[in-house]
């Protein structure tokens, strides 16, 4: 009941900002059903697109994805889509990448050898440790809730993505790869799999991205959903 | 900590929600929609749809059920029941799902565990195994919802399913599923042992202690309960209760 109240009170605050349609970009990589839901629940009107046009002219961009880094990759620069994607962060849209969305925001992957990605988060996707910080083995892909942790280097998620979520809360994730960003200040939050530290969102300027699966991770999800959606 | 996944599993017929004893004598207990958002306000941390019925009789309704669920329900859901081919799968994925779990087909064509793993990945590709003991720590794998023997040993099965790509096992005893007597430990053991991979304990939850033993004993990373949530004998709130007083993981939630 309390749920169906808040998320009522939710729609309703959204709808009276009367915020700017979210596109999300369908580069065929992945479902796309839950992150539209997830935006819509959120109060957004979303747009899922391939149309180059379209996406370039966007005012908040979400860019999903799933499987690997290469093919996703080769797809985004089979369609074009790759260079816009720059365009868009170089102009300050708001952009979101969602896990593998998030990876290809850096400079480069390990997967399946070298691959270079969008070059917008100086650093490297790497994978996830196979050890954890005592030795043992550990399952990969990481699949599971995992709450959410400062990173050493920051304070509070005041003003970021993260706005309004508590350390400790948790999210959804399936991966098997993570993302190294190099400049500490780029690490927004951080989640401990088997010791050892894995990065769950970043946020560079405009450019922001998350491992977990928000349109997946209940009503913590969602809350972080309606904060991009305010940035 | 690592934590245990709190899963709600719904066996669906058409457009109900049953519950049977042993996979049979399916009993209708209501609409898929209402428990499954029921347990989504609870705090599940994932739901599992089975269509029961599906693999006997080909097309299934799943894929109406997942896409109407996925405007209220945002945490993983796996769907199976009559999934025979890439298609299926895609038709369920595209439909909001985002696992499916293969029995039947996958004993009679093992190569779609790999196909639909480099498809989508292996973390969405869920072997789901229906076993019934046939003597002291030994199983056999049972397909068309727990009906037909197959000859093939669970523990060979598991061990050549991961092998072939699968991400997750949901594993079912036959024998204890419906029955409220607890988990088949000895088999969750037998299987989790074996292979690297996630084990969902399936069949037997029939109280909130039950999950303990799974975890502990069993070495589970997940548990799967139908009956305990759809006879509103306990809570997912519960069940996490008791997990945490044993001092095991689980998410911590609290709704807003």
């Amino acid at each position: 009941m309390m749920c169906v109240v808040l998320r009522a009170k939710l729609a309703s605050v959204c709808e009276t900002m009367n915020l700017p349609e979210v596109t999300v970009v369908d580069y065929g990589v992945g479902n796309l059903l839950s992150v539209r839901r997830g935006l819509e629940r959120c109060g957004a009107s979303v747009v899922v697109t391939s149309d180059p046009d379209k996406i370039y002219s966007a005012r908040k961009v979400v860019l999903p994805g799933v499987g690997a880094f290469s093919n996703g990759m080769a797809e985004l620069q089979r369609t074009g889509l790759d260079t816009i994607v720059q365009s868009l962060a170089a102009r300050g849209v708001p952009l979101l990448g969602i896990c593998l969305g998030m990876q290809l925001l850096l400079d480069e992957s390990e997967e399946f050898g070298k691959t270079a990605g969008l070059g917008l988060v100086p650093g490297r996707v790497v994978p996830v440790p196979a050890l954890s910080t005592g030795g043992f083995p550990q399952k990969v892909p990481h699949i599971g809730w995992s709450p959410l942790a400062l990173p050493v280097k920051r304070q509070s998620w005041e003003s970021s993505l993260l706005q309004g979520i508590k350390a400790g809360e948790a999210v959804y994730f399936v991966h098997s790869f993570m993302a190294d960003p190099f400049e500490p200040k780029d690490r927004l939050a951080e989640c401990f799999y088997g010791g050892v530290p894995v990065l769950a969102a970043l946020e560079r300027g405009n450019v922001m991205g998350c491992q977990f699966h928000p349109e997946k991770s209940g009503e913590v999800g969602l809350k972080i959903l309606s904060r991009f959606l305010t940035i | 900590m690592r934590s245990v996944r709190l899963i709600a599993r719904l066996d669906i017929k058409g457009p109900n929600l049953i519950k049977g004893i042993h996979l049979e004598g399916l009993r209708v207990i209501g609409s898929p929609g209402e428990h499954a958002l029921r347990y989504y306000e609870q705090g599940v941390d994932e739901l599992i749809y089975m269509d029961c019925v599906a693999s006997l009789y080909g097309r299934n309704h799943l894929a109406e059920i997942v896409q109407a669920a996925a405007k209220d329900i945002f945490v993983p859901m796996t769907v199976g029941g009559g999934i025979r081919s890439i298609d299926d799968a895609s038709e369920v994925l595209r439909a909001g799902a985002d696992k499916v779990a293969i029995n039947t087909a996958a004993v009679a064509n093992p190569e779609l565990i790999t196909q639909i793993s480099r498809r989508f990945g292996s973390q969405c590709m869920v072997l789901s195994i229906e076993a019934k003991q046939i003597e002291h720590e030994r199983w056999e794998v049972y397909v068309d919802n727990g009906r037909e023997r197959t000859g093939i040993d669970v523990v060979d099965w598991v061990r050549r399913g991961v092998a072939m790509g699968a991400g997750e096992v949901l594993l079912t005893s036959v024998d204890r599923e419906g029955t409220r007597k607890g988990f088949d430990i000895a088999l969750l053991a037998a299987v989790s042992s074996e292979v690297a991979v996630p084990v969902i304990a399936s069949g037997g939850m029939g109280k909130p202690e039950n999950l303990v033993t799974a975890v502990r004993a069993g070495g589970v990373d997940a548990v799967a309960m139908a009956d305990l949530l759809h006879y509103k004998r306990a809570t997912i709130g519960d069940v996490r209760r008791v997990a945490r007083e044993a001092g095991i993981g689980v998410r911590d939630y609290e709704f807003a």
